[in-house]
């Protein structure tokens, strides 16, 4: 039975939006130095939604500099007066949440629901964590008292960009570093919005600076003799550029890349449940999410069942406009992210997996992608081994947990892993043998300010969150 | 009786590779002096790429059964090694001694200190969890739990100038939680080290557990650094410039990569030894009824 649903749309007027933005730099909006500027698009409508400002080596100069300027007095600062400013931060971004989750949601594409309901709550959530741990950084285990690095270059991705900038800034400032920041090309207005709720909070000058800008502008920063520390989530790719960038340096490096994670589903495991946590794992924030569950390994005697009940489910979904309520997967964020997902999925195909997709109309403007599933898939497939980062999962089945752990394993990944079983021995055996740095249980796509977040091998090194992810910025 | 001394017995330095005392399979020894006087003390392996690399396969094969013992176990054995160590100290005071240009008594506080390493991380093979480790208290109804674990196969250039004291403080913590090791030893100074494969021998650590190399540094560490089959680097052994090579190289696979810094290994090391061959895994579970 289909249910019809009458559009529920957000309104956008909660968000102002100026037809161009500028460069932060040392508490000011800025042009950038040679002038140039890029728009920034709605992947949902296609619209221009502003004119960004696009930082350049000279600008990236400028920021290191005002944050080298602004450390000396930030990190004298006493560590309560720094939580405070932070409390501050966490404190307007609960006020401002609606705003910031449209605007997200129109500059992502991202339903209006993960945007409110995930994105901003953790938002907050993370500056409030890390505001406590300010003045309390002889506790955290890494001696008596440990000292903050100096600036922390930080590059960001586009799928979460206001939750990424709050999992790099708000541990570098309550250590006592000072930040400068790029935030994707694709999605800058989040953090440019943000640099906004600093002036509100009264952040003192060049302590937060933002420069949306491209990858050069991010390789700049990386490279900058000024930058003590390289904060990156992205690709494994750029990843492993940025390492070699660093070597033989000083400068103390974390890096989240990709991931191809197994969602792995035992002949025991509670099917409903299961479905759910699959679609969640690899249709939440449309796949582009590097701990995504973009490979499911379904046990071999709860195979036909396990699919049925998802396809079922993947019916359901509601592809379309992010700002409508009922939206479950929002937009594909870019025309070069389309292209990617879509040219892999061919290779599926053309590799001699079975390609299956709900019915399920897409809008004419904008970018879209149907949630897809593909069954036949061989661990020799491009779309098993491969980050495809969308909508796409890929279908193995298993016979012996054995069989899952070696599956699961191989891959040069280790970002995240689920487990669906009842048998609470088996998870903990699973769990154990994992290479992963992330295993959900019964669950997929769970995260907290408190929980440690990171990868095994390729998927990157050091970890955010928690008490860990102090430790990637102090001079320990 | 007969005054006439007798004729001593040379040992034959071996590589330690897989719980067995390889020669080079290059054929190849480098001859090793005495760091005062240069006098000549032994011809030492000068192992090959070809060494190296079986020696990543090695230490690949025992991580499986070394990560999955229990760590009371792991502490156990390790404290077996001070004791085989202990029992040989004469042998490493004159190894040293005469490998570093210590005085007996210089030479012996090292091996003493040496002794003391195994101890003080054979006693964190147990704890190190505990306090890097534990429950997170997320904002909903999940048990979340983080504990670290061995990130694999680490390789390690051994201190150049430290020939027994500094390859015990580099080796012991990997081995300590879990991971597997391939050592590079002092270049200039690697018999105690190659003798120490024979305490390891002796000492209920597993065959691969620990493979130690001797030979020209740059060129043991230059296929280690690339290996697809390493996940770690400890630079501490290289100099700057090869530093720096290395860890471009390692970049390959994100190899977790310590980079050399002064040392003083006189010194309490602290965890961070530890900590830089762990790897953090955070579990999720629902809470419900």
């Amino acid at each position: 039975m289909a249910f019809e649903y009458a559009p529920a749309p957000e309104s956008r007027s909660v968000v102002d939006l100026a037809p161009s933005y500028g460069l932060f730099i040392d508490g000011e909006f800025t042009d950038a130095a040679d002038g140039t500027v890029f728009k920034s698009v709605s992947p949902s409508t296609e619209e221009v939604l502003a004119e960004v400002a696009r930082a350049g080596e000279a600008d990236v100069d400028r920021a290191v500099k005002a944050a080298r300027k602004a450390f000396t007095s930030w990190s004298a600062l006493p560590g309560a007066e720094r939580g405070k400013y932070l409390f501050r931060i966490a404190r307007i971004v609960q006020e401002r949440s609606r705003e910031l989750a449209v605007l997200e949601s129109l500059d992502n594409g991202k339903p209006i629901r993960e945007t409110r309901d995930v994105d901003l709550p953790l938002v907050a959530a993370h500056f409030f964590y890390y505001a406590g741990w300010a003045d309390k950084l002889s506790y955290a285990g890494y001696g008596p008292d440990p000292k903050p690095l100096g600036v922390a270059g930080q590059v960001i991705p586009w799928n979460f960009p206001l939750l990424m900038l709050a999992w790099k800034i708000a541990p570098a400032l309550a250590a006592g570093n000072t930040v400068v920041l790029k935030p994707a090309e694709t999605t800058p207005l989040s953090a440019l919005f943000f640099a906004d709720v600093c002036r509100q909070a009264g952040l003192p000058r060049g302590v937060v600076n933002i420069l949306p800008g491209y990858g050069d502008a991010g390789a700049a920063l990386v490279a900058h003799e000024g930058v003590d520390k390289v904060a990156f989530t992205g690709s494994t790719e750029v990843g492993k550029a940025i390492a070699r960038t660093v070597a033989g340096t000083d400068k103390k490096v974390t890096l989240e890349l990709g991931g191809k994670a197994a969602n792995i589903v035992f002949d025991d495991a509670p099917i409903d449940q299961a479905v759910e946590g699959i679609v969640n794992g690899i249709f939440f924030n449309q796949g582009h999410v590097c701990c995504a569950g973009s490979r499911l390994l379904v046990q071999e005697s709860v195979q036909d069942e396990v699919l049925d009940a998802l396809k079922r489910r993947m019916a359901t979904l509601r592809v379309g406009d992010p700002l409508d309520k009922n939206t479950d997967i929002g937009a594909i964020n870019s025309p070069e992210q389309l292209a990617r997902i879509t040219a892999l999925a061919e290779a599926g195909e053309a590799e001699g997996a079975q390609r299956w997709a709900p019915a399920c109309e897409l809008p004419s403007a904008g970018y879209w992608f149907a949630p897809t599933l593909f069954t036949g898939v061989t661990q020799a497939h491009r779309i098993a081994r491969e980050e495809i980062f969308g909508p796409v999962l890929s279908v193995l089945t298993f016979r012996t947990p054995a069989e899952a752990v070696e599956k699961a394993n191989n891959t040069p990944y280790g970002l995240s892993a689920g487990i669906w079983t009842e048998k609470g021995s088996r998870i903990l055996s699973m769990a154990n043998k994992l290479k992963a740095g992330v295993v959900w249980a019964n669950t997929f796509n769970k995260f907290d300010p408190t929980s440690p977040f990171g990868g095994y091998k390729e998927s990157g090194y050091g970890r955010e969150g928690g008490r860990h992810g102090l430790e990637g910025y102090l001079d320990v | 009786m007969s005054e006439q001394s007798r004729l001593s017995v040379f040992k034959t330095y071996k590589l330690y590779v897989g719980g067995k005392f390889p020669r080079s399979e290059s054929g190849r020894v480098y001859e090793v002096t005495d760091s005062k006087g240069g006098s000549w003390l032994a011809n030492a392996p000068q192992a090959s790429r070809k060494d190296a690399r079986d020696a990543v396969v090695a230490a690949r094969k025992a991580f499986g059964g070394w990560s999955g013992a229990t760590a009371y176990n792991r502490g156990q054995v390790l404290y077996r090694v001070a004791e085989m160590l202990e029992g040989r100290r004469e042998q490493f005071v004159r190894e040293v001694a005469e490998a570093e240009g210590l005085s007996k008594s210089k030479a012996g506080a090292a091996v003493d200190a040496a002794v003391d390493r195994w101890v003080w991380y054979a006693g964190w093979t147990d704890k190190i969890a505990q306090v890097v480790g534990g429950a997170n208290p997320v904002a909903g109804p999940y048990f979340n739990l983080s504990t670290p674990e061995p990130t694999g196969v680490v390789a390690v250039l051994a201190p150049q100038d430290s020939s027994l004291l500094g390859l015990v403080s580099v080796l012991a913590p990997v081995i300590a939680t879990g991971s597997t090791a391939v050592v590079v030893a002092s270049e200039a100074a690697p018999l105690p080290a190659l003798s120490f494969g024979e305490v390891l021998a002796t000492s209920d650590v597993p065959g691969g557990v620990v493979n130690i190399l001797s030979g020209r540094t740059a060129e043991l560490a230059t296929p280690l650094a690339s290996h697809q089959d390493v996940n770690a680097l400890d630079l501490t052994g290289a100099s700057v410039d090869l530093a720096r090579t290395l860890e471009e190289a390692a970049a390959d696979n994100l190899k977790r990569v310590r980079r050399p810094a002064p040392e003083d290994w006189s010194t309490d090391p602290g965890t961070s030894r530890l900590t830089a061959w762990l790897e953090t895994k955070t579990v999720w579970h629902p809470i419900g009824v």
